[in-house]
């Protein structure tokens, strides 16, 4: 049952994919009209837009363009010019820079706020304005402080991976079971072994969550700080493949994005998977 | 067996004694617990005046409505709760806090889910005798899952075990820590009632063989008459307060099958049926009529003869 519900929906996946396929190369193939009254020396300076159409690639340029990068991932040929996998290795290092900070501030403090309902309360305000704050608009407070556009990546990432998993950890570690910590406790175990043994494994489910959610919202916002700071990374890389006109570059590197994005939180589902525990 | 001498043998029987022993392994004396009300003036009292004693290898079961504080109560013995007023004494020490010689069995097992049913077993062991080898925990641990016939099921996890399985490894986890007393909040509850049979029996043969002291909440007349030498009533709260205890006159050696055969048993079990359905509401006039000594609350002995003369509150004469 299970393996035909599986083998339909991949079907049925296929299926949408080919019609979507088929209706944009057939769109952008009505867009190559006859070409309009135009001085030819200028048509020809203008190229394929000469014709009345448009730039827009079909799914077969977009397909071409993806192979070459699949093929070609690690070129350098100057600053502007990099291979789209040297563009994705810069993304996936401020990505997981930021990330892993967040996570090593994020999680000891959310410990202490789900611990102590005085610091829950005193952190409260901080969390609930800075919260809200789109990690952008950090970007002129870091570079103006840090100097550096690249570690001003880094640390807009920080910013905005440390409150899902501030906010999780916190929840998390409130809402053990009373009753797992009353067994730990009437064991005179130590707060440090309370800590490992109980407290932590109860609420890494939860803090795998946020750890998830973070790292969602990190993948998000550094294409655009790349794109604000310029320099490398794959935010950097759409917009100049904006600046180059090639709408197959800015496609394919929504399919790269896209992708990426899908392996990052498929390892953490998987780490996930490691700490859950059925009651 | 007639009634005149099933008298007789209740007379001489020797586990009387054992409460009367000079040093009990707890000392209830005087606790009362008490919430701030809900209407915000004063205080609400769960119960209070709470007097009783529990010897050493005595199992003394407390029978009462649920709101009478039983839980609360039971949490103040393990130390997880403070009681508002009152002393308590385990083993001739005030009890302060938690205590690995005062272990718990919990009302819905409260194992650990991302344990196995050994580790559960493993991370008390570890916690009383930190410096074992791991082969010398498990060894341990082995000994009393064996014991509560959980051979073959160490490595399953909580989630993988039945009810009465996780019970069991409850039970185990308290046994292996070797604790001076052992307290235990309706641990049968949410069994159903074949399991919770077979698990009190195995309790039974486990408590007369390690001579265990225990203390248990239940609100199962049949499992306070199979399992406790001394049934506690307490009456319904707020205000809740120790109405009798009532000493168990069947036979030591009763066991689940043939206990309802015993001439006493009906006696028994109809005193308590009487307390539960009617006396535990009206106690506060009993407490103001008689000559109610908290410190001594009345012991009764229900059996065949008492049942006769029509004499339910006739106490038990010094042998």
């Amino acid at each position: 049952m299970l393996k035909s519900t599986n083998v339909r929906a991949f079907l049925l996946s296929m299926l949408m994919l080919v019609l979507f396929l088929g209706a944009w190369h057939i769109w952008v193939e009505q867009q190559k009209g006859p070409a309009v009254d135009m001085d030819p020396e200028y048509a020809k300076l203008m190229g394929i837009t000469a014709k009345g159409g448009s730039a827009m690639p079909g799914p077969l340029d977009v397909g071409r363009s993806l192979w070459g990068h699949i093929t070609d991932p690690f070129y350098d040929k100057g600053p502007n010019d990099k291979g789209i996998g040297i563009q994705l290795a810069y993304s996936i290092a401020r990505v997981l820079t930021g990330f892993l900070l967040a996570a090593a501030i994020a999680i000891p403090i959310g410990f202490v706020i789900g611990m102590s309902p005085v610091f829950r309360q005193a952190f409260d305000p901080f969390v609930q304005v800075l919260k809200p704050v789109s990690p952008l608009a950090w970007m002129p407070l870091a570079l103006y402080t840090i100097k550096d556009s690249g570690t001003s990546s880094v640390f807009v990432i920080f910013i905005c991976s440390i409150w899902p998993m501030l906010i999780n950890t916190a929840f998390g570690v409130a809402s053990v079971r009373r009753e797992w910590i009353n067994v730990a406790r009437t064991l005179e175990v130590s707060a440090p072994r309370m800590a490992w043994r109980v407290i932590l494994p109860a609420a890494a489910p939860t803090i795998l969550t946020g750890m998830r959610i973070s790292i969602g919202i990190a993948w998000l916002v550094i294409v655009a700080a790349e794109m604000l700071v310029g320099g490398t990374g794959i935010g950097y890389f759409v917009w100049n493949e904006w600046n180059n006109l090639s709408i197959t570059g800015v496609i394919s590197s929504i399919i790269f994005i896209g992708v990426i994005g899908m392996l990052l939180d498929l390892i953490l589902a998987s780490a996930a998977r490691l700490v859950e525990y059925a009651e | 067996m007639s009634a005149v001498r099933s008298l007789h043998v209740v007379k001489s029987e020797p586990e009387g004694q054992a409460m009367s022993t000079p040093k009990p392994m707890i000392r209830v004396e005087g606790l009362a617990k008490r919430f701030p009300s809900a209407a915000g003036k004063g205080d609400t009292e769960i119960f209070g005046d709470v007097w009783f004693n529990v010897a050493k290898g005595e199992f003394v079961c407390l029978i009462g409505h649920s709101g009478c504080g039983k839980t609360t109560l039971l949490n103040i013995l393990a130390g997880l709760d403070r009681a508002s007023d009152g002393v308590l004494i385990v083993d001739d020490k005030e009890v302060t806090g938690t205590s690995l010689d005062r272990a718990v069995v919990f009302q819905h097992h409260a194992l650990m889910p991302w344990m196995s049913a050994i580790g559960n077993v493993a991370f008390a062991v570890e916690s009383r005798w930190p410096g074992w080898s791991r082969e010398k925990v498990r060894a341990h641990c082995q000994k009393y899952l064996d014991m509560v016939h959980l051979t073959g099921s160490e490595e399953k996890r909580p989630a993988q075990l039945s009810g009465g399985m996780k019970q069991r490894v409850g039970i185990a986890r308290a046994f292996s820590i070797e604790p001076k007393t052992l307290l235990m909040d309706e641990p049968f509850s949410a069994l159903d009632a074949l399991t919770r049979g077979s698990l009190q029996e195995e309790l039974l043969t486990i408590c007369r063989t390690t001579e265990q002291t225990v203390f248990m909440i239940t609100h199962d007349i049949d499992e306070a008459l199979l399992l406790a030498d001394r049934i506690i009533l307490m009456t319904n709260g707020p205000d809740a307060r120790i109405c009798e205890i009532i000493e168990n006159t069947l036979p030591r050696s009763r066991t689940r099958s043939d206990m309802h055969t015993h001439e006493n048993y009906y006696p028994l079990r109809n005193h308590l049926i009487e307390f539960l359905v009617n006396r535990s509401k009206r106690f506060k006039d009993e407490v103001s009529a008689a000559t109610y000594d908290p410190k001594a609350p009345p012991v009764i002995r229900p059996s065949a003869a008492s049942f006769a003369d029509t004499a339910p509150s006739s106490r038990r004469s010094s042998a």
